[in-house]
């Protein structure tokens, strides 16, 4: 199994190479990659030194042209797409069929990923992506169970790629559109979801109250662990009570599916957090390379260790982590 | 400019969706899209059932469509969406590539709904080389985005025999999920969910702290909390070239919604008959939640 792990600038992706990643996924500074954040990502010069430091030892670069362009910003995912094959990077990871089209038909040689971002979800989905882009390897959504993604990996024509840890999307990705809802922009056609720059943080009577564009996410006691307003992590009111009506603020971790994940034959695990700091990425990066390495030595007597555990709960999103949807009651 | 009536989004009681479209029979809408897109333990309706009504209501003389599952994981799910694929009678709208690729394989011509991502010229002429021949625009996409798009879209010669529908009317469908929030609500998880859905025939309100609406439990669905109503612009969509606007099933209005509509295309002049805020923005370029401003 290969260890794919997120970069967001270059200290992020010496910190996965030193570490142990097989491969990094990149993206560039604008709204081509779906995570377009302020000061994160990088231009050509600091990609083609990525790419070198990474292929100097031994790791791949993948880089993440994974938004829904619209008409008048076509020419910004030709480039990046072009740009990428000039840089000679490993493979491209490409959601939109507009761009797969036109990368399968201009760089036939460059291996393409279906992005998370076309949740492809059944093989026959996964077979149109094949027969008509020839992709290699596709990145499931995180709403399957393990039998599913356990059936898909007997059926699939490509090579399947998991989500091993980070922040959970509750929703499908690719098929949501709630933070366009709430502030215009999304995932798909801007690259970000819950964008920092429509949140707002205030202080009532003794609570702190999170709100993005205006519309109340969460309200905090004193002492409590006040996280990032992700718009599907806050707290709303059903049939009169107050709780995380769709997911509370976890990480995915699934470190303890690793045998099964390798049984099934998943082609590799994807760490998520290309927003995250350098530390984060080495943090994690260790951990899962001894986790991988470990479970490809004895999978029979696999057992993640107490300070693993350790190690990713220090970093993870609300401090706890989740199977998600991996684990069928979380459903 | 024609009316359509979208799938029913919602999970009725069989006597209900036979009521329900017993009476979309005699609505003035053009076009009917049938079947479950939400939820595969929404039975009693198998596609058989569905059949029927669909050859009722061509026998009333509308168009019929029928809509494939969107989120498509378990086996016994693909072979629900095959049998409809295949059903060789009525078009059959795709809301997964998975449907697309069933579709294209017969040669068949196929519609999308609004959660086939087409957001460029690009992704339209794929999709039209493997037999689309409508699709909705995904709900985010402003008016000027699909001008521009379908601008484009016409130069290049895609649009000959491909039409553009809107959805115009009803509860945004903006996410989908493995985990059913609607169970969820009654701590069940979704293996047991006892099909609580049933007993929320507009879906469960979602609140902020505050008490605004925000959004809408539909099963695994996310919907808006308010209604998305572009009515008004018809207008600015005749001149866009867009053939259908799509009306979202109810379980009560859709009828006057469809009357409404109808009297607007016919000439009527716009009023503010419609009680309940609404919202448009998406269409105007604003987040999708922003009210609606003029009466229709």
């Amino acid at each position: 199994m290969e260890l794919v792990c997120p970069a967001g600038g270059l200290p992020a992706l010496k910190a996965a190479v030193d570490n142990g990643a097989d491969a990094v996924y990149i993206g560039f500074g604008d709204d081509t990659n779906a995570r377009h954040f302020a000061g994160l990502n990088f231009n050509s010069a600091r990609a083609a030194e990525a790419i070198a430091y990474a292929h100097g030892r031994g790791s791949k670069v993948f880089v993440a042209i994974n938004t829904y362009p619209q008409t008048d910003g076509w020419q910004r995912w030709t480039r990046a797409v072009d740009t990428a094959a000039e840089l000679g990077v490993d493979a491209l990871i490409v959601a939109d069929i507009g761009v797969l089209g036109y990368a399968a038909e201009r760089h036939p040689t460059l291996p393409l990923h279906l992005s998370v971002q076309a949740s492809a979800t059944n093989p026959e989905a996964l077979r149109f992506y094949k027969e008509q882009f020839g992709i290699r390897r596709a990145v499931l959504p995180r709403v399957l169970s393990l039998a599913q993604v356990r059936q898909l990996c007997d059926d699939a024509p490509v090579d399947l790629e998991v989500f091993g840890f980070g922040s959970l999307c509750v929703m499908v990705e690719g098929r949501c559109q709630l933070s366009s809802y709430v502030t215009g922009e999304s995932p798909n056609t801007c690259g970000v979801c819950s964008p920092a720059k429509f949140v707002r943080w205030q202080e009532t009577d003794g609570r702190l109250e999170s709100r993005l564009n205006d519309v109340l996410i969460d309200r905090f006691g004193p002492g409590e662990n006040a996280g990032y307003p992700t718009l599907c992590k806050g707290r709303f009111v059903v049939e009169g009570h107050t709780y995380h009506a769709l997911e509370e603020p976890t990480s995915l971790n699934t470190l303890e599916l690793l045998p099964q994940l390798q049984a099934m034959g998943v082609k590799a695990i994807k760490l998520e957090g290309r927003q995250r700091s350098p530390a984060y990425v080495a943090r994690v990066t260790k951990v899962w390379r001894q986790a991988i390495d470990a479970c490809k030595t004895d999978p029979a007597r696999f057992q993640p260790r107490p300070e693993w555990h350790q190690a990713l709960a220090s970093v993870a999103e609300g401090t706890q982590t989740t199977l998600g949807a991996y684990h069928r009651p979380w459903q | 400019m024609r009316i359509s009536l979208g799938p029913n989004l919602y999970f009725w009681p069989r006597e209900q969706v036979e009521a329900f479209y017993a009476r979309v029979a005699s609505m003035p809408v053009d076009v009917v899209y049938l079947g479950e897109t939400v939820c595969s333990k929404r039975r009693p309706y198998g596609l058989e059932e569905w059949l029927d009504i669909a050859r009722a209501l061509r026998a009333a003389g509308k168009e019929v469509v029928l809509s494939t599952l969107t989120l498509i994981e378990a086996r016994s799910e693909l072979g629900v969406v095959k049998r409809l694929c295949q059903n060789g009678e009525f078009m059959v709208e795709a809301n997964d590539f998975g449907a697309v690729r069933l579709l294209a394989e017969r040669r068949v011509p196929f519609a999308t709904g609004p959660n086939i991502n087409i957001y460029n010229p690009q992704a339209l002429r794929r999709l039209v080389s493997l037999g689309l021949r409508r699709w909705v625009v995904p709900v985010e996409i402003s008016r000027d985005a699909l001008r521009r798009l379908l601008q484009e879209a016409g130069a290049q010669g895609l649009l000959d025999g491909v039409e553009t529908e809107v959805y115009s009317y009803g509860r945004l469908p903006l996410a989908y999920s493995a985990r059913c929030f609607t169970a969820r609500a009654h701590n069940l998880p979704k293996d047991n969910c006892q099909l609580k859905c049933r007993d929320y025939p507009e879906g469960l309100a979602v609140r902020t702290q505050e008490g605004s609406d925000f959004l809408t439990a539909n099963g695994i669905q996310t919907q808006s909390g308010l209604v998305q109503n572009l009515l008004p612009h018809w207008r600015d969509m005749q001149e866009l070239g867009v053939s259908l606007m799509r009306i979202s099933p109810r379980p009560q209005h859709t009828d006057a919604v469809v009357r409404r509509l109808r009297a607007l295309l016919d000439g009527a002049e716009p009023n503010a008959e419609f009680d309940e805020p609404t919202c448009d923005g998406f269409w105007r370029g604003a987040p999708g939640m922003s009210r609606l401003a003029i009466g229709a």
